[in-house]
């Protein structure tokens, strides 16, 4: 079939780009070095140019992985409407390097993603990596880059998420070298070579040889960022990526402190261990009391000098070794009465038992992480191998065992961990943390993340087959678990590799030239600030965002206290009181949550309706605001509808997708479904299974702030509804309606996946975790940082469209889901996203609307009934109450989120009449969720009956939460194909990308 | 862990007459002077006699109306004993007399001088693995810092109290691994705190006398596991439980004047270990 050759030939593709990349990059790096301005410039310019241009603009990101026919479609309508924007400067900036010339489709795909999508942003990726050997220590320069840069930012997301794909395809042989500089733990300095563009994992597996260490997988590499943070350096990113223009410089240590360090395989190992105890010790990172460190510096004694020799005045030299913060002359005498008593003690023994005592230490492996609980009082998180421990100064106050945590998720700067319910309660309770920023709040969850899946299960979270699910890699954490790698270390086969001990009395001088240690380093991030380039690299666009996002801050506040609440509650009331105020929390937030707001279309809409493309525009947006509301997240959304005939659809919305849900629907032929259908049952059961065996579902999402205002017309209409979502539950009937527009049979289709969270309470999260019912009662929402959802819908090629009776509703509603969306939605474009908000917020009519219903029955008729504002109302009132004691907190925040929001939508034609929608009947609605770090996978099989031909239609929501460094179009390529892969007899009819990015005050992370 | 329970000395300090009048307690009841101190008498009796400790008896004073509670006036695990500073302020005298025979027995003694913090023994649970200190009228969280900072080894958890004087007014530890808690339903409560927030899972014994729930356990070398607990005249019913253990040696000791001062079992001794370091 069509697509599947088509799919084929984008797998080729890459490479291919690959080889050609050198080229425009280095044009293109001319250009930018000379000016940063010119690019806005550039830009405009292009803006104007023909309808090549929009085709290549259109090509960039997404298009590129869309099979030729669907790109054809795109392009052609697109030439309509795009005239009548114009005015939309956003959207036509995006408009790049000029379009090669009509090939065939292939090629000209081809082309077209290297000249556009390397145009602008390439440069600047090129530049920035040659300067930074020589610009380690020089922040003019740097600050130059970031500007250019962030500018090139605004309002091209697609462009760094092209960038980025093309990063990692580039050639070898072309990078530099850069060499780094890795404090190891005896305090030396290593020299490392590796190409600029060279992964986490290459320096560190350099290191790892020369230490000679084999069980590695309890180390790390961390690196200090701008706010001289610690951060773990991710083996499988780009090192260039990571630490940005930070120094090379790395510090090897100790990542997963093992509880029993007597199960390590290798002394090396031990040894290595020790090393870092004794910097954690030392530092005062590792408290202990006067006899332990008495104790453990005998210990070290023992291991670095061997036996005690009565003949030297140990006295001496002692106190050049470091046991403690502070020693004293007492202790030291007690260390070496203690050191006499361990004659005969081999070094290996000695470092053993200097393990044995110090990992029963009560802050032994414990990260900590500052916050402030829901009352804004400073408290620390740690992260232990066996959960998450909560402090007050320097008591334990409340501990959370991995097997209690049901979610961890992050939003902005807010991180929540969802409780499992005691064997007595109902409901499941949430607590929300305020960090510093939300840079800090992401690294508490990706530590969170990888100690949970490094300690707690077996394997790491894999998704089964879909390769795409890995996208969202950057979240999880990718190495070994600690049971694998003890697995590992039992065939190490080697003669215990010689090593030589230095003395710690060189491990206490360097101690200051080993970053990252200790807690002070965590002080340091309240007073993060943001860099001069960012700052100023902002556009206003951005700038108004930053307004709108306030607004979003203050319903996130809420959130936070809402669930915190919950937390207090628990601990203050008895039982029956907690479960009747959750209920009736419960009870709130549900309608709360029914309460959404309807999708506005927008002046988008209208353009559309005025082009001749419109009617394909129409089914698009339908299809787009159907789909939001289903979605609960905040994310911005992307439709794209790929059609599998060949015929040239309409495609248009051109803007960048961030692949994050991807929902296919599928339309089997008459043989088709059985097969489909059963595939994916399976397949969802598997996973289900598999999530069940795991207690904890590590889920975080990052929240990438999104809010640009606007550069697609589309995205306008989705801003505001990016602010409902946060408060709203997705909704997945709302679909139907669209659905039955666009494409005609198919009314039918069910948003099953959300049905099953319809009563999560949280605000965005309930497309991620569908699949676990019990928990998603009171689910937290998490606004992944980013998210990004692909919808990717395949229909029948066949589909006949035998106008079944049954669901005229649905044609009805559209038309007024419309109206009323488009007069909620004045045409203003940036600033409007704001209004909307707070319309929103008081409670208005039209963002009542109530799509939840629809979904659990499939019937589309149910798809918009607005609730009485009067529900809102209260919620209002009680997010008051709250924010009146958080005002100072969102205060601070608001200049910090920037949020973009970006829809694309890409449709094939219809092949099928449009009007004739059927209930179909809904078959499964099963959700399947891999709880990867970073993705979800919801898949809704429908089956229906169109005149007498049955209709297979499975839809797969993929939610991908992670950074901005993901490479979103390759993540949406690999999803499209591994649908087609799964289902070879069904064709893709749609996919929508919702994209939605959390900038924070780094803007770039 | 081993060693948790392993006793050698006993500190105890006999009870004043001004105990009967002064006495702070939250009931009105009517203390039995020579009744108490008889008890007192049994409880001594059963440290020293019965299980061989040492126990070092302070004389009473009589200007200390509640210095026959000595727990209160001092923590000690490892080689460290902290000097408490008591929650009552009638009370924080009664220290001198524990810190100077805490010095003889060569502790290293940590003192609170923080005016703000207050802290009573009788708030501090040991479980030997770990601390929960309630916070209660008596105890504030400066004080449970402080004791945190002078046994950083162990991880240091606050737990509310909800009702009672103390912690230990309604549980203690009943054995290794094993806390006794009373049943009502504070008790309980702060039970389930402490159960999510301590490292270690551990076993419950169940009372239904909270006050019942505060026993004195021990794991005397040559002796075992030994329990001091309720007798069946106060506490039938909670005697009935203890009377099921199997692994313990039990004693019951009679406790009632004591109670009648908010006084438990364990409140009349501090219990030291000399044998390790």
């Amino acid at each position: 079939m069509t697509t599947e050759v088509v799919s084929e030939a984008e797998v080729k593709k890459e490479p291919e780009k690959a080889d050609e990349q050198p080229a425009a990059p280095q044009q293109d790096a001319e250009q930018e070095s000379e000016q940063p301005a010119a690019i806005q410039d550039g830009d405009t310019p292009r803006t104007a140019s023909p309808q090549t241009d929009r085709k290549s603009k259109e090509a960039r990101g997404l298009s590129r992985f869309l099979p030729p026919w669907l790109k054809r479609q795109k392009s052609q309508s697109r030439t309509e409407p795009s005239e009548d924007h114009e005015d939309k400067a956003p959207m036509e900036e995006q408009l790049e390097a000029p379009p090669p010339e009509e090939v065939s489709p292939q090629e000209a795909e081809r082309d077209e993603s290297h000249s556009i999508g390397s145009a602008d942003t390439q440069p600047a990726k090129e530049e920035k990596g040659e300067e930074f050997p020589e610009r380690i220590g020089d922040g003019k320069e740097e600050e130059d880059l970031l500007e250019s840069k962030a500018g090139e930012k605004e309002d091209e997301p697609l462009k760094a998420e092209a960038e980025a794909e093309k990063s990692s395809l580039k050639p070898a042989k072309k990078m530099k070298t850069v060499t780094c500089q890795v404090t190891l733990l005896d305090g030396s300095l290593l020299p490392c070579e590796v190409e600029k563009r060279a992964k986490g994992i290459v320096l560190f597996v350099k290191v790892c040889e020369h230490l000679n260490l084999l069980e590695k997988d309890y180390f790390g590499l961390c690196y200090k960022d701008h706010a001289d943070q610690k951060c773990w350096l991710d083996p499988a990113k780009e090192i260039k990526r990571q630490i940005r223009n930070c120094p090379w410089q790395f510090a090897f240590s100790v990542k997963f402190y093992p509880p029993d360090p007597s199960q390590l395989t290798e002394d090396i190992t031990r040894y290595l261990l020790c090393l870092q105890l004794r910097q954690d010790i030392a530092s005062g990172r590792l408290p202990c009391s006067f006899v332990t460190h008495s104790l453990l510096g005998s210990y070290t004694l023992q291991a670095e000098m061997g036996d005690h020799d009565p003949d030297a005045c140990c006295l001496d030299y002692i106190s050049e070794f470091q046991f403690a913060p502070s020693q004293s002359k007492e202790m030291e005498e007690k260390v070496v009465e203690l050191y006499k008593t361990h004659r005969g003690m081999s070094p290996a023994q000695a470092d053993a038992q200097f393990l044995e005592n110090a990992k029963k230490l009560s802050m032994y492996g414990v990260d900590l992480h500052h916050a402030k609980d829901s009352e804004g009082v400073d408290i620390m998180l740690g992260v232990c191998a066996n959960g998450l421990l909560i402090y007050k100064d320097r008591l334990r106050i409340n501990r959370f065992a991995w097997p209690k945590i049901l979610k961890i998720s992050y939003k902005r700067s807010n991180f929540y961990i969802k409780i499992r319910p005691g064997e007595a309660e109902q409901f499941e309770s949430s607590v929300g943390f305020k960090l510093p920023n939300h840079r800090a709040a992401k690294r508490l969850w990706k530590v969170c993340v990888e100690h949970h899946t490094f300690f707690r299960l077996v394997t790491p979270e894999q998704p089964p087959k879909a390769r795409f699910l890995t996208l969202g890699s950057k979240f999880r954490y990718s190495g070994r678990t600690q049971a694998q790698t003890r697995q590992a270390s039992t065939l190490i086969d080697r003669p215990a590799p010689h090593f030589e001990r230095c003395s710690s009395k060189r491990l206490s001088r360097s101690l200051d030239g080993v970053p990252g240690l200790g807690m002070d380093d965590q002080a340091g991030a309240t007073s993060l600030g943001r860099t001069p380039g960012e700052k100023n690299g902002r556009d206003p666009a951005l700038e108004l965002s930053s307004d709108s996002k306030s607004k979003l801050r203050v319903q996130g506040e809420n959130i936070y206290v809402r669930h915190s609440n919950l937390m207090l509650e628990d601990l203050d009331k008895t039982q029956e009181d907690v479960l009747k105020h959750q209920a009736s929390i419960s009870e709130l937030k549900r309608n709360f949550m029914e309460s959404t707001p309807e999708p506005q279309p927008s002046q988008w809409d209208k353009r559309l309706t005025a082009s001749p493309a419109t009617s394909l525009r129409l089914r698009a947006q339908a299809a787009f605001e159907e789909e939001v509301p289903s979605s609960s997240l905040l994310s911005s959304t992307v439709a794209c509808t790929t059609s599998v005939p060949a015929a040239e659809g309409a495609i248009a919305v051109g803007s960048p997708p961030a692949a994050a849900h991807v929902a296919e629907k599928a339309l089997p032929r008459a043989d088709g479904p059985a097969y489909s259908s059963n595939d994916v049952g399976k397949t969802a059961e598997d996973k289900q299974k598999s999530d069940t065996l795991e207690q904890a579902e590590v889920e975080i999402e990052e929240t990438v702030v999104i809010k640009e205002v606007r550069k697609a017309p589309k995205v306008e209409v989705t801003v505001p509804e990016v602010v409902v979502t946060a408060v709203t539950e997705k909704e997945p009937e709302k679909k139907p309606g669209g659905e039955a527009e666009g494409r005609g049979g198919e009314g039918v289709t069910q948003r099953g996946s959300t049905s099953s969270d319809s009563h999560s309470e949280s605000e965005d999260e309930a497309e991620y975790h569908p699949q676990a019912p019990s928990v998603s009662v009171d689910q937290i929402k998490e606004l992944p940082e980013e998210e990004e959802e692909l919808e990717v819908e395949a229909q029948p090629l066949e589909a006949e469209p035998t106008a079944a009776s049954p669901c005229p509703t649905t044609e009805e509603q559209e038309p007024a889901l419309k109206d009323e969306a488009q007069n909620g939605h004045p045409e203003s474009q940036s600033p409007q996203g704001s209004v909307e908000e707070d319309e929103e917020d008081e409670g208005e009519p039209k963002l009542n609307g109530d799509a939840s219903r629809a979904e659990t029955e499939g019937f589309p008729q149910v798809i918009c009934c607005s609730e009485p504002p009067v529900v809102k109302t209260e919620m209002v009132t009680i997010s008051d109450t709250f924010a009146a004691q958080k005002t100072e907190i969102s205060t601070l925040e608001v200049p910090i989120v920037h949020t973009e929001t970006k829809t694309i939508t890409y449709e094939a034609a219809q092949v099928d009449g449009a009007g004739d929608s059927e209930p179909g009947m809904l078959m499964t609605a099963q959700t399947i969720t891999s709880e990867s770090l970073c993705t979800t996978t919801t898949t809704h099989i429908t089956k229906m009956l169109k005149g007498g031909v049955s209709e297979t239609r499975i839809e797969k929501r993929i939610v991908i939460s992670g950074d901005s460094d993901i490479d979103h179009d390759q993540a949406l390529a690999r999803a499209i194909k591994e649908a087609k892969e799964q289902h070879p007899d069904m064709s893709v009819t749609r996919v929508v990308v919702h994209k939605e990015t959390e900038v924070m005050e780094e803007g770039k992370d | 862990m081993a060693s948790f329970g392993n006793f050698t000395h006993a500190i105890v300090r006999g009870i004043p007459a001004s105990l009967v009048q002064e006495a702070l307690r939250s009931s009105l009841c009517q203390v039995d002077l020579v009744k108490a101190q008889h008890q007192l008498q049994l409880h001594i009796g059963t440290l020293k006699d019965e299980l061989g400790l040492q126990v070092v008896e302070l004389p009473a004073d009589e200007s200390l109306p509640d210095c026959v509670f000595v727990e209160d006036c001092a923590v000690v695990c490892g080689d460290t004993a902290l000097i408490t500073r008591p929650g009552a302020p009638s009370r924080r005298k009664e220290t001198k007399a524990m810190k100077s025979a805490l010095q003889e027995l060569n502790f290293k003694i940590v003192e609170m001088k923080d005016d703000t913090a207050t802290l009573d023994g009788g708030d501090v649970l040991f479980t030997g693995r770990e601390f929960f200190v309630g916070l209660s009228k008596r105890t504030n969280h400066r004080g449970i810092e402080i004791l945190a900072g002078a046994f950083k080894d162990y991880p240091v958890s606050t737990l509310p109290v909800f009702e009672g004087l103390h912690l230990k007014s309604f549980c203690s530890m009943a054995g290794p691994d094993l806390i006794a808690f009373g049943s009502s339903e504070p008790a309980q409560k702060t039970l389930k705190i402490l159960q999510q927030t301590g490292d270690h899972h551990y076993k419950t014994l169940i009372l239904p006398d909270d006050a019942a729930a505060n026993c004195v356990f021990m794991n005397l070398s040559g002796k075992g596991q030994v329990l001091l607990h309720c007798t069946p005249e106060e506490y039938p019913n909670s005697a009935k439980v203890f009377e099921r253990l199997t692994d313990h040696l039990l004693f019951p000791v009679p406790n009632s004047e004591m109670s009648k001062v908010d006084g438990g079992l364990s409140c009349c001794s501090v219990l030291i270990s000399k044998t390790g370091s």
